[in-house]
């Protein structure tokens, strides 16, 4: 069975982009358009890996991450944070909220399958 | 895998400019004495999505840019500085820029101008503004001018002899390279990487040579990242999440990290351990991760000069086929030729319908009981997929009230009057055709009740007014129609005034003129009340303009004012130009339709209720009023016979420039009709404002009742 | 006359193109075939106010509105007649549709543009500014019209002026 990711972004075209580019490769996707919606669909589905961007309304990605890791079924899950601050500070915040790892905006198709590979193969 | 970018391209393109417009609204409303926390946060995450697009989508130019407004606005949210009149200014400028950026991408060009630079100084030099002395370096000026580029692109490239030598020899011209030598597989993506104060320019142009430059990845390395790891810029794990791989630290790559000790690392580390074997290349570990759990937050987040992050990934080519993309589940993006399309064709079945309708209509409506039937089945089915389509031109009239804030500031500023402005009814709907064309008429009222209507601080203080004046702009549904009305609560329009300029232009009024008469002057051509002419409202060659504008959408305008309160001008329009509710009417062997909205009632006329004026031509005594009498067929040359009044139907219509009765001949039906544009292929004919195509298949023509009753004045 | 205008389908050569003919009074006129839509019968038509007399009206073609104009009333070449024979040149001007009323549509012919030569001062019923020169065909001669000059120009009273200086 394809490996399933959920992909938490406001944006629409990164969505799209992230979303495209992973079905193309076989992997099973759904898309969220913010935190409470990621964290709602979190909950009504089972996913294998979770990309989430970090500015969001509603609710941001560190939020999310901190309201993932207390459900069970995501306890140890794969999250990494989608965003364009690659700075410590946001490292640190994403780190302590419970985060996999990260990855920097830009990033291109190749670079997030690169990702995705290494992650859950 | 190749992903084609451009695929993505226009819902990056919607997607920022609802970021935009959405900004500058935001950005208009914020109060500067007591910001809202959560507004500007707002701000921040709307020029901070557009750059992370930007960057994705390798429109670097927008993500400069958005870049530089990202620092700025990321300080203001965090209270490092305040916000001031002169942020929102620039921020406003910024955001012009970058629709202008995003509309030239949209083309396939680049928009270049000077204002850019411009605009980008200020930017960076309001965010160094409160500055704490010990971060007084700007995060964006770079001590060191040299940059860490990641350069990857595919071993393949060098396959041919001598081409490797030549690549490192130009790009070791630039500044410190690193490279690793192609290996044999074909297919392998190398990642070298040059330390250099040339920009990416330089290095795409060597590139240039060798292949297409979006075949070559170039990131722009954060000098942390590259001086920490040699090999592997921009990806990290994070040490001692529970059941991580064997104590490695923080893993940073190439863009992407993995935070060790993280829960969701037992998978990763599986995921690794099987596929350590087939990788080729190693990870760099950090020992030390930054951001260490337990690291003070308070401290991390004022590090001095954080890198910026890569600017964009490799350069793309400009937008070439734009294909649009479904947006989501709830809607779709569907291009507004497609929609006319879709009209179009229903106007026809409509029209189809009839005809079939008009055949049958001889039938024995017993025997072909099935037939007819069917028939009005078809009849109900094609007006609901009509009213079903045309419901998806519909669009919130917000679509063009939200450019009001920023036009009344703008027009405040420039005038140094002091002027809010209420929205009321932004959700009302009208077709999307109405809408665009609103939004001129509507600037040009709006601009002229801050210029003439609303009077300096001054003159309102003295007058025991509030300081600041009021615009409304209001839109709601009556009956069939859409109206809309911009109010002030200005000066007023001054009566004396008007009858003067009036009789100094030789403007024709009747004996004393009611006040509606007087107003109504303001729309006649070069008719300007202001005392002296200024930039914002020009030579007073708006109004009539405006009044034009409406009444092509068959709209219509009407003015109230009071000294001293206010005026107050409502549009009436008809929810769509695409089908008219209509009464068709028979004036000799032609037959023409009068839209409903402007029919009161029709009358057969008495013997004697018809006379003639002198001054005034043909009259009817209807109530209490003398109405023009409009003798369609004498107006249109279908008969050189006059028709006696009395012998015909008068139609009393409600025009903009009063009532009249309408002579005909007949009354026929009432029919919905699809409105079709003589002007597509002739041109425009006084007292027509479309043709329709009937049931019989025959064109008849749709009468313009503020053009027949002018022309009637004017003949008569 | 060279061997090239004999051969009448040689069409898609470099300077070679083709004109539909027909007559109109004593004359035979030639237009680019590129302009010619279609060709059809005349159908009732519904009177516009106050045009010009050789505007007969508007039809509906297909649900695009065409406003027909019969060249005969332009050129006043007697008495006119609208009957099964009579003929509508459908003309696409630069995306505007027109329909144009003649009196008999002839030939489709290829000609070289050497083959137009320019034409003299002479009294045709159509004013020089239209003409684009005359062609010889076997013992024919063959005024070629430019079209969309014509039609385009404030005397046939089918664009707004403001409009047409504007295309």
């Amino acid at each position: 069975m394809a490996k399933t990711i959920l992909t938490v972004d406001d944006s629409a075209s990164i969505r799209q982009m992230v979303s495209f580019t992973l079905k193309e490769a076989g992997y099973s996707v759904t898309e969220a358009v913010d935190g409470q919606d990621g964290l709602d669909k979190a909950r009504a589905g089972r996913f294998d890996l979770i990309f989430t961007d970090q500015n969001m309304p509603r609710m941001d990605g560190v939020s999310l991450i901190k309201q993932l890791r207390a459900l069970p079924n995501y306890r140890s899950t794969p999250i990494l944070m989608l965003t364009t601050e690659s700075g410590d500070a946001m490292k640190s915040q994403g780190r302590a909220a419970g985060a996999t790892g990260w990855l920097v905006k830009p990033f291109d198709p190749q670079k997030l399958l690169e990702v995705v590979r290494k992650v859950i193969g | 895998m190749t992903i084609d970018m451009t695929r993505f391209y226009q819902v990056f393109f919607d997607e920022a400019s609802e970021h935009l417009a959405e900004m500058e609204t935001l950005l208009l409303e914020l109060d500067i004495e007591a910001p809202d926390p959560e507004v500007l946060n707002a701000i921040f995450r709307a020029a901070h999505s557009i750059k992370g697009g930007a960057g994705t989508f390798g429109f670097s130019d927008v993500a400069r840019v958005t870049h530089i407004l990202e620092t700025l606005l990321d300080r203001v949210r965090k209270h490092e500085l305040h916000p001031s009149v002169e942020i929102i200014d620039t921020t406003l400028q910024a955001g012009d820029l970058l629709k202008a950026q995003l509309a030239a991408h949209q083309q396939g060009t680049e928009f270049e101008d000077p204002q850019i630079a411009a605009v980008c100084e200020r930017l960076e030099t309001l965010a160094q503004g409160d500055l704490p002395a010990a971060e007084s370096v700007s995060p964006l000026v770079d001590p060191d001018p040299r940059t860490w580029w990641g350069i990857t692109f595919n071993a393949g490239l060098l396959e041919a002899p001598d081409r490797e030598a030549g690549l490192v020899a130009a790009l070791a011209e630039l500044g410190e390279l690193e490279h690793t030598p192609a290996a044999t597989t074909p297919g392998e993506r190398l990642n070298w990487r040059l330390h250099t104060a040339a920009g990416r320019e330089a290095i795409v142009e060597i590139f240039d040579f060798l292949c297409d430059p979006s075949e070559v990845e170039i990131t722009a390395m954060g000098q942390a990242e590259a001086a920490a790891d040699a090999d592997e810029a921009g990806f990290g794990l994070f040490e001692d999440a529970p059941g991580a791989a064997p104590s490695s630290g923080d893993q940073e790559l190439d863009g992407f990290g993995l935070f060790d000790d993280s829960p969701g690392m037992e998978q990763v580390a599986e995921t690794a351990a099987r596929q350590r074997e087939e990788l080729q290349q190693g990870f760099g570990f950090f020992a030390t991760a930054p951001g260490a759990p337990g690291a003070d937050p308070a401290n991390a987040e004022s590090a001095p000069a954080s890198p910026p992050p890569p600017s964009g990934a490799a350069p793309r080519r400009q937008p070439g086929g734009v294909r649009r993309q479904p947006q989501g589940e709830s809607s779709i993006r569907v291009s507004v030729e497609k929609v006319d399309q879709l009209i179009n064709l229903v106007g026809e079945l409509v029209i189809t319908h009839a005809m079939l309708a008009e055949s049958a209509s001889g039938l024995d409506p017993v025997a072909q009981e099935r037939v007819l039937d069917g028939l009005s089945n078809l009849e109900r089915n094609s007006r609901d997929l009509q009213q079903a389509v045309m419901s998806i031109r519909m669009m919130p009239i917000s679509f063009v009230f939200n450019r009001f804030p920023r036009v009344v500031r703008d027009t405040a500023a420039a005038l140094d009057k002091k002027v809010s402005l209420r929205l009321i009814g932004e959700d009302t709907e009208l077709d999307k055709g109405l809408i665009e064309r609103l939004a001129d008429p509507l600037n040009h009222l709006v601009r002229n009740s801050i210029d003439h209507g609303i009077e300096t601080a001054q003159q309102r203080i003295e007058q025991g007014k509030p300081e600041t004046g009021e615009i409304v702009l209001a839109a709601s549904h009556r009956g069939g129609n859409v109206v809309v009305e911009v109010s002030d609560d200005g000066a007023g329009l001054d009566r004396e005034r008007l009858l003067a300029k009036a009789a100094e232009r030789g403007v024709a009024l009747p004996d004393n003129p009611s006040d509606k008469e007087v107003w109504q002057l303001i729309f006649a051509p070069g008719f300007s009340t202001a005392k002296a002419v200024t930039d914002i409202s020009g030579r007073g060659v708006g109004m009539d303009v405006v009044r034009r504008n409406i009444e092509a959408m068959n709209g219509r305008v009407e003015i109230d004012s009071e000294p001293g309160q206010g005026t107050r001008i409502t549009i009436r329009l008809p929810l769509t130009l695409a089908i008219l509710d209509g009464m068709s009417v028979r004036v000799c062997d032609e037959t023409f339709i009068l839209p409903l909205t402007v029919i009161r009632e029709s009358i057969r006329p008495q013997p004697g209720q018809c006379k003639t004026l002198a001054g005034k031509g043909n009259v009817v005594h209807v109530g209490e009023e003398y109405l023009p009498l409009v003798a369609l067929h004498q107006l249109f040359g279908l008969s050189v016979q006059q028709v006696a009044p009395e012998a015909s139907i008068l139609v009393i219509i409600e025009s903009n420039e009063g009532r009249a009765a309408l002579q005909v001949d007949d009354l026929l039906a009432q029919h919905q009709v699809v409105i079709k544009s003589l002007e597509t292929n002739y041109r425009k004919v006084e007292g027509i404002s479309g043709a329709t195509i009937m049931g019989d298949g025959r064109v008849a023509m749709i009468l313009d009742v503020d053009a027949l009753v002018r022309l009637s004045r004017k003949t008569s | 006359m060279n061997e090239d205008s004999q051969d009448s389908t040689t069409v898609n050569s470099e300077d070679s193109r083709e004109y539909l003919t027909f007559t109109l009074g004593d004359e035979e006129y030639g237009i680019d075939i590129l302009n010619v839509q279609e060709i059809r019968g005349y159908d009732t038509v519904t009177k516009i106010a106050n045009s010009p007399h050789f505007i007969k009206g508007v039809i509906n073609m297909r649900g695009v509105i065409v406003p027909i104009i019969d060249m005969r009333l332009k050129f006043d070449l007697g008495e006119v007649e609208y009957n099964q024979f009579t003929v509508v040149i459908i003309l696409n001007i630069t995306g505007r549709v027109v329909g144009m009323v003649v009196d008999g549509v002839s030939d489709v012919i290829a000609l070289h543009q050497d083959q137009i030569r320019p034409a003299p001062e002479f009294g045709a019923v159509l004013d020089t500014a239209y003409i684009d020169g005359l062609a010889t065909l076997e013992e024919r001669m063959v005024i070629m019209v430019n079209i969309e000059r014509l039609m385009n120009s404030e005397e046939m009273g089918l664009v707004d002026q403001a409009r047409a200086s504007a295309e």
